[in-house]
C-alpha cells in the first residue's frame, strides 16, 4: 500500500491523519494519503513568494527543458510514489483502481500531459503571443518590435482545487511552472496520482522543490487554497461556477455544455459526420467538459439521434485493463443512481424520447457490488425548452435537438466547446460573434480534439499575469 | 495495589457515593425537581431505595434529549434550589427550539474546578483574560468571565453568534461568514493593542487559528501580544490541528490545552501534553459531578473495550440538574484513566458518524 505524505514547498509532511484510497472494484486499500489542513496551507502560502523566487533564479528557457525532461520522465519512467516507486504501467492500474477510468484511458490521458510538457516552448510562444521570456521574469521589457510592455505577475503561485474526474485536466496548469509561478495544489481524493508523479518527474528533471506544494484534504483545505492564493483554479459543477462567477481571482471550470451545431446548408449530409459526432460524446468516456453533450440541426433530428444510439446503445462496461473498455465506473456511491433517477424523470416529459433504449439491451444503469455503470444514452428533443434539451452528465449522454437555425444560437446557453459545421458566411459570422460560446470549432474538428497552443477555457497568461503601463524613461514630447 | 490503582478505587467510591446523594437529592420530595418527580411516576423501580451506586443508574431508561426542548424551564429547578436566581442556558449553533438548561452556580464551580487544572505559570494569577467565542444564550462567555475573576483577573469579551454563521454556511454565503470572522478578529486585534494586560485566553480552534493568522500577517504572533496560556474548545479538535497549533501557530512559549464541553457536562479536560502521546488528545468529564462512558453503538448499556470506539453517553450529576445517560451527537476511542484523572477517558470525540452528514461543524 502506497504511503503519500503532504508535500509543502518541496519538504514532506506526514500528517497524524490520513485517509485510506480503496480499488473501486475489489475494494483493497491500494494507498493512504495524508490529511492537510486549512491552517497548514495558510501558513505555507504566506512564504509563497519564496517558491517564485525559486523558480525566477532559473531562466525560462531552462525550465522549458525541465519541463521536456520532465515529459519523458513522466511518460516512460518508474518514479517515486510516497513510500513507494510507479512504473507506468503500475500508475495506469491504480489510477484506474481509485478513479474507475479503464486503464488505456488513463494511458491516453497520461500522453495528453505529456505531450504539452514536451512542447511547452510551442505552448508559451503560442499562449504569450510570442513575447520574450524575460518580460515574464523581470515584469517589463521591449518586444521585438520595440515596444516597451510589462506583465506583472498577479500571484507568487496559482491555486488549484483539482477533480477527478479525468487526469487530462492537468494540461490546465502544467504552463504555470515555466512561466514562473509556483504550484500550490489540493489533488482530487481519487485522482491524486498525476499531481504526484508530474511532481517526482519535475523534481527529478531539476525543477526547484520550493516551487511546489501538494495538500490532499478535506473542504478546509480547498477553501484555504481558494481565500489564500491570488489566483486560483476551481472544478465543479453548476453550483460551484455560481458560487464563484465573476470574481476575478477564481478561474472556474465547471460543466462544458459542449455541442455540435449543424447548418442547415449541411445538414442533408449529416451522414458525413456521424464518426464525428459519436467520437465527440464518446471518447474518454465522455467523462471531461469537451464531450459533445448536445447537438443541434434543424431537421434530420429523429435519424441523427437514432443513427448515435445504434452505434452507442450496445456499449457494455468490460473491465478496467482490457484494452478495449470504453466505459468509466463510478465509484462514488448513489452518483450513478441520482443520475439514472434524474434522466428517467426527464425522459417522461413530452417531446422527449429515450433512442437508445431499443439498442442496449439491458438498463442504462448496470449496478455491481462496488461500483455502478451508466451505459450510453443517447435522447432525442423536440425543441430547445424541453428537459434534457441544455443537460449534461459524466458518462456518454447525448441530447439530440430540434431547433431552427435562426433560434440556435440563442437557445444553447453557455457552452464551453462549439463544433458549427456549416459554410453559410452570415452564420459564420454569428458564430464567431456569440461570446456564450468559449472555444469555437467551424468545420470538421471533434469537439474533443484540443490543439495545445490555442487557449483552453480562457488563457492562463491572462489570468496569471497582468498587463500594465511600465516606463523607465520620459516619453517622447507630444 | 499501584498508586494509579488506589486512585482509581478512591475515584470509583467517590462516584458511587456522589451518585446516591445526586438521587436522594433529585427524586426526594422535599428537594427533587418537579420534572423528575413526575417522571419518577412512571418508573418500574423506586429510585430512592434502589440506586446504590453509579452502576444502578442503568435502571433509569434512556433520557431522550428532546425533553431538554421547550418549556416551562421552572421544572427542571430542584424544590431545594428554589428562590435562588438562576440563568438558561442554550446549545451552540441550534435554530429552532434549542435544547435548554436551567443553571444557577454550576457554570461557576465547573471553572473553579477546570482553574485548578491550569499551570499558574503559564495562566498567572491576577493576570487577565481574553474570551473570543459565542456568549448570548450560550453559558460559555459567563463562565469563562467567572474563571477570570475567580483566578483574579478581568475578562475581556468578544462575542461570536454561531448561529448567524450557521446560516450564512448553509446559504454557502461563504464570502459574508469571512467577513464575519473578520469583523469578529478585528474587535480581538483592538483589544490587544490597548495595554490591557491580558495573559491568558480561550478562543475556539477555529478563532484562534483566524486571530494567530492576523497576527502572522501583521507580522507578529500570539507569543508577542502577551499571551502565555490559551485553553481552546467548542468546536472539533483533531491532533493534527493540534499539532500545527503548537509546532507552528503559537511556538513554544505558549501553553495551550484542549478541552471539550457543553452545557450538561461543564468542562472535560484534556490530559497534559506528553510527546509519547503523539498529540493524541485524551478528555476526562469533571467526575463526580460528571460522567462520560464510551458505550457501543447497539447497546448503549454496554461500554466498549478500552481503545474501541464508541458513542458519548454522558451523566450530569449535580445539585441542579440530573440527566442520568444522554446520549451525546459524538463518538470516540475510549481510553484508560490517568494519574490526574483517575476514571476512564474519551479520544478522539468527533461527530457520531450517523449524524456527520447532516451536521455543520466547525462554526465557531
Amino acid at each position: 500500500m502506497f504511503d503519500i505524505p503532504i508535500l509543502r514547498f518541496g519538504q514532506t509532511y506526514e500528517s497524524m491523519e490520513r485517509q485510506p484510497v480503496v480499488h473501486f472494484d475489489t475494494g483493497e486499500t491500494v494507498a493512504q494519503l495524508h490529511q492537510a489542513t486549512g491552517a497548514m496551507v495558510k501558513l505555507d502560502l504566506k512564504k509563497a513568494q519564496k517558491a517564485r523566487d525559486a523558480l525566477r533564479a532559473v531562466p525560462i528557457p531552462k525550465l522549458i527543458d525541465i519541463c521536456k525532461a520532465a515529459a519523458r520522465m513522466y511518460l516512460e519512467e518508474t518514479l517515486p510514489c510516497g513510500n513507494g516507486s510507479l512504473s507506468p504501467a503500475e500508475f495506469c492500474r491504480l489510477q484506474s483502481a481509485t478513479t474507475g477510468l479503464p486503464e488505456n484511458m488513463c494511458a491516453a490521458n497520461m500522453r495528453k500531459n505529456a505531450f504539452v510538457l514536451g512542447h511547452m516552448d510551442q505552448v508559451l510562444d503560442a499562449l504569450t503571443r510570442g513575447l520574450p521570456y524575460d518580460i515574464l521574469t523581470n515584469g517589463y521589457g521591449k518586444e521585438s518590435r520595440g515596444v516597451m510592455v510589462s506583465y506583472q505577475a498577479t500571484t507568487p503561485v496559482f491555486g488549484m482545487v483539482l477533480p477527478n474526474n479525468s487526469p487530462g485536466v492537468h494540461t490546465l496548469w502544467l504552463p504555470a511552472l515555466p512561466m514562473q509561478i509556483g504550484l500550490c495544489i489540493k489533488p482530487g481524493s481519487q485522482e491524486f496520482w498525476t499531481p504526484y508523479r508530474i511532481t517526482e518527474a519535475f523534481f527529478k528533471a531539476g525543477l526547484p522543490r520550493e516551487a511546489i506544494s501538494v495538500y490532499p484534504g478535506g473542504h478546509d483545505v480547498g477553501g484555504a487554497v481558494m481565500t489564500d492564493c491570488n489566483r486560483a483554479m476551481i472544478f465543479g459543477g453548476q453550483a460551484t461556477v455560481d458560487q464563484h462567477a465573476g470574481n476575478p481571482r477564481i478561474s472556474v471550470h465547471g460543466p462544458g455544455f459542449s455541442k455540435i451545431i449543424l447548418g442547415d446548408d449541411v445538414v442533408d449530409r449529416w451522414e458525413d459526420y456521424l464518426d464525428l459526432m459519436v467520437d465527440s460524446v464518446f471518447a474518454n468516456s465522455g467523462r471531461s467538459c469537451i464531450n459533445a453533450s448536445g447537438i443541434w440541426a434543424s431537421r434530420h433530428t429523429k435519424e441523427i439521434a437514432d443513427a448515435l444510439a445504434q452505434r452507442l446503445g450496445p456499449v457494455v462496461p468490460l473491465p478496467p485493463a482490457d484494452p478495449k473498455a470504453s466505459l468509466a465506473a463510478f465509484t462514488t456511491p448513489g452518483a450513478a443512481d441520482a443520475m439514472n433517477a434524474q434522466i428517467e424523470e426527464g425522459c417522461k416529459a413530452d417531446g422527449v424520447t429515450e433512442v437508445t433504449a431499443k439498442y442496449r439491451n439491458g438498463d442504462r444503469l448496470d449496478k455491481r457490488e462496488r461500483c455502478d455503470y451508466l451505459r450510453p444514452t443517447v435522447v432525442h428533443c423536440t425543441g430547445p425548452d424541453v428537459p434534457l434539451a441544455n443537460t449534461e452528465y459524466m458518462f456518454p449522454f447525448v441530447s439530440v435537438v430540434e431547433c431552427p437555425q435562426n433560434k440556435m444560437l440563442s437557445q444553447i446557453k453557455q457552452t464551453l466547446v462549439c463544433t458549427a459545421l456549416t459554410d453559410d458566411a452570415k452564420f459564420k459570422q454569428q458564430l464567431l460573434d456569440a461570446t456564450h460560446i468559449d472555444r469555437l470549432n467551424i468545420g470538421p474538428v471533434k469537439t474533443v480534439q484540443l490543439n495545445w497552443l490555442q487557449p483552453h477555457e480562457g488563457n492562463i497568461v491572462d489570468f496569471l499575469f497582468r498587463a500594465r503601463a511600465f516606463q523607465n524613461t520620459p516619453p517622447e514630447a507630444h | 495495589m499501584s498508586q494509579l490503582a488506589e486512585k482509581i478505587a478512591a475515584a470509583k467510591a467517590q462516584l458511587d457515593a456522589h451518585t446516591v446523594e445526586s438521587v436522594q437529592w433529585h427524586f426526594h420530595e422535599s428537594t427533587g425537581s418537579p420534572y423528575w418527580l413526575e417522571k419518577a411516576k412512571t418508573f418500574k423501580f423506586d429510585p430512592l431505595k434502589e440506586v446504590k451506586c453509579f452502576d444502578d443508574l442503568k435502571k433509569f431508561p434512556h433520557f431522550e434529549d428532546e425533553e431538554l426542548r421547550g418549556g416551562p424551564i421552572n421544572r427542571w429547578i430542584p424544590k431545594g434550589l428554589a428562590g435562588k436566581p438562576a440563568y438558561v442556558f442554550e446549545t451552540g449553533g441550534t435554530t429552532g427550539i434549542p435544547k435548554s438548561r436551567m443553571v444557577i452556580e454550576d457554570h461557576w464551580i465547573d471553572y473553579e474546578n477546570f482553574s485548578d487544572t491550569l499551570p499558574d505559570e503559564y495562566f498567572p494569577k491576577g493576570s487577565n483574560w481574553l474570551m473570543l467565542g459565542p456568549s448570548g444564550p450560550r453559558r460559555l462567555r459567563l463562565a469563562v468571565e467567572h474563571l477570570a475573576q475567580h483566578r483574579g483577573g478581568i475578562c475581556f469579551c468578544v462575542d461570536l453568534d454561531p448561529r448567524w454563521v450557521v446560516k450564512l454556511l448553509k446559504k454557502g454565503k461563504i464570502k459574508e461568514a469571512e467577513d464575519y470572522k473578520d469583523h469578529v478578529i478585528d474587535q480581538v486585534m483592538t483589544i490587544l493593542s490597548a495595554n490591557h494586560d491580558i495573559k491568558c485566553a480561550f478562543m475556539t480552534p477555529k478563532l484562534l487559528e483566524a486571530l494567530a493568522m492576523r497576527l502572522i500577517d501583521e507580522g507578529s504572533s500570539i507569543a508577542e501580544t502577551g499571551i502565555t496560556g490559551i485553553f481552546a474548545g467548542g468546536t472539533e479538535f483533531t491532533p493534527q490541528w493540534y499539532r500545527t497549533c503548537r509546532e507552528e501557530l503559537l511556538g513554544p512559549d505558549v501553553y495551550i490545552t484542549p478541552t471539550y464541553g457543553n452545557t450538561l457536562m461543564g468542562l472535560a479536560c484534556g490530559k497534559p501534553f506528553d510527546p509519547a502521546d503523539n498529540y493524541k488528545i485524551t478528555y476526562y468529564a469533571p467526575q463526580p459531578r460528571a460522567v462520560i462512558e464510551t458505550v457501543e453503538f447497539k447497546d448503549y448499556n454496554q461500554l466498549v473495550g478500552y481503545s474501541q470506539t464508541g458513542r458519548v453517553k454522558l451523566y450530569t450529576m449535580t445539585k441542579e440538574l440530573f440527566i442520568p445517560g444522554f446520549m451525546e451527537r459524538d463518538e470516540g476511542e475510549r481510553e484508560l484513566p490517568h494519574d490526574k484523572y483517575p476514571w476512564d477517558g474519551i479520544s478522539g470525540t468527533r461527530p457520531f458518524h450517523e449524524y456527520a452528514k447532516t451536521t455543520t461543524v466547525g462554526v465557531y
